[in-house]
């Protein structure tokens, strides 16, 4: 009963994969956007605040179809990106990615910004007089200080990453194989007779990668402060 | 002969800032009452601070000059900045610290200079602990070292011993003055305490709202004294 099937551990693995790359996608964003929320003042700044944030509070259907109309192969991203580098989202597990990260941003942009926020600017004018750069300063000091905000960011990405499902199935619709994730396969199995069992352990798993990803983050947060503040 | 030349001007709201002075060799104390601009005027020299008019060379290198648009950043003058509060990095080591200088600018490891620096201030038996660990005695030393090792061609000190009990300011005044003999590099000290500065300083400046109101020798500190120190 509890034994995948094929096409269910295909759904896992392009679930995890999905995830993976939105997360790594998202990440060096996620630093530059929240490096500039926290440390810099410009024309805009409310308006870019509120987009990176918008689709927390928008209907996931609403950014899934907005993704589909501006990246979608005839939308004026999606066309550029084609012509230009041959790049393919709408109906490939790249677009999932895509929509997952986008998902994913506001809950990772949050602890960054706050994590940077919080750090004594002295030390980083401590380290400027000692010789580096503000590339150096930022890599020595005010990244590893800002790790544990960093990880948090990560993991919560991630983690909504994993469970996306209304921007995702909106954007590149619901693939056994290519964009078909264990959010959309568990829907699926729903809708048809018999799929009772099979969604089940697909449910079952669901929690337990939720809970593995959320004692991870617990974990390696208590790491990175054991090892950058001391016991 | 002037190794440090400063004449700036600076509007910090409260009190409008215009300094000029010079320093030669040996340890020249920046003295004056709590919000003269002291600490502004190193923040200036360190390149933290960037005054409104003037400007600020050290030996032949012009690190500030407004009429010309020069103003050398920070990580370029070469100029060791030891704070109030120490400033150590809480994520490193106190070996890693010692050896930031040293590693951002990209210079070889000197073991000698490195054991030499540690043992002048006797810092020897911390390397291995967290600045958290330290006493507030200790994290000074460790601070002075730090902006020792960088082979700065200034010193400066700002108040170093302020945020310490009468014994541990006894205990690291020693270290100062050793390193103002041995050490060889010109120093500016940062401070309100004229007692402290009788043991450290061979030239006074003195400040006062914002303006230098005389310069020379010990004898400025005369008459001035806040707390029993010496």
């Amino acid at each position: 009963m509890l034994k995948l099937s094929p096409d269910e551990w295909i759904a896992v693995e392009l679930s995890l994969r999905v995830a993976l790359v939105a997360t790594a996608w998202a990440l060096p964003f996620g630093l530059a956007i929240g490096w500039l929320l926290a440390r810099t003042n410009f024309w805009g700044k409310s308006v870019l605040d509120g987009l990176v944030h918008l689709p927390l509070v928008l209907p996931p259907v609403v950014t899934g179809y907005l993704l589909l109309i501006s990246f979608g192969r005839r939308g004026p991203v999606g066309a550029f990106l084609y012509d230009h580098f041959g790049i393919v989202f709408s109906f490939r597990w790249t677009g999932a990615a895509l929509s997952c990260g986008v998902m994913g941003f506001p809950l990772m942009i949050r602890p960054i910004r706050l994590a940077l926020e919080a750090i004594d600017r002295r030390l980083e004018d401590a380290a400027g007089t000692l010789g580096a750069n503000h590339v150096l300063v930022f890599l020595t000091v005010t990244l590893p200080l800002a790790l544990p905000g960093v990880i948090a960011g990560v993991v919560l990405c991630f983690a909504r990453a994993l469970g996306e499902f209304g921007a995702t199935i909106t954007f590149v619709s619901n693939i056994p194989g290519e964009t078909q994730t264990i959010s959309a396969a568990i829907y699926t199995l729903t809708q048809v007779p018999g799929g009772d069992a099979a969604a089940m352990r697909l449910v079952l798993l669901s929690v337990v990668l939720s809970f593995a990803a959320l004692f991870a983050s617990e974990w390696l947060g208590r790491r990175a402060i054991v090892r950058f503040h001391g016991e | 002969m002037t190794v440090l030349a400063v004449d700036v001007e600076k509007d910090l709201g409260a009190v409008r800032l215009a300094v000029r002075f010079q320093a030669a060799g040996g340890a020249t104390a920046l003295f004056g009452p709590s919000g003269a601009g002291k600490t502004s005027a190193v923040n200036m020299i360190a390149g933290l601070l960037k005054p409104d008019r003037g400007a600020i060379t050290l030996d032949d290198t012009v690190l500030f000059d407004a009429a010309k648009k020069i103003d050398v950043p920070p990580h370029l003058r070469r100029i060791g900045y030891v704070f109030q509060e120490g400033r150590l990095f809480p994520h490193m080591s106190v070996r890693q610290n010692l050896d930031y200088g040293r590693r951002m600018s990209g210079q070889p490891r000197d073991t000698k200079e490195f054991d030499r620096i540690v043992a002048l201030l006797d810092i020897g038996h911390l390397l291995e602990r967290r600045p958290r660990m330290l006493s507030g005695g200790e994290r000074q030393r460790v601070a002075v070292g730090r902006a020792l090792l960088m082979q700065p061609r200034l010193l400066l000190l700002d108040e170093p011993l302020a945020s310490l009990d009468v014994a541990h300011k006894r205990e690291i005044l020693p270290y100062l003055v050793r390193l103002r003999d041995e050490a060889g590099i010109p120093i500016v000290y940062v401070s309100h305490t004229a007692a402290e500065l009788r043991r450290i300083a061979t030239t006074v400046v003195r400040l006062d709202a914002g303006r230098v109101v005389g310069a020379g020798g010990l004898e400025l500190l005369d008459g001035v004294d806040v707390d029993g120190l010496a």
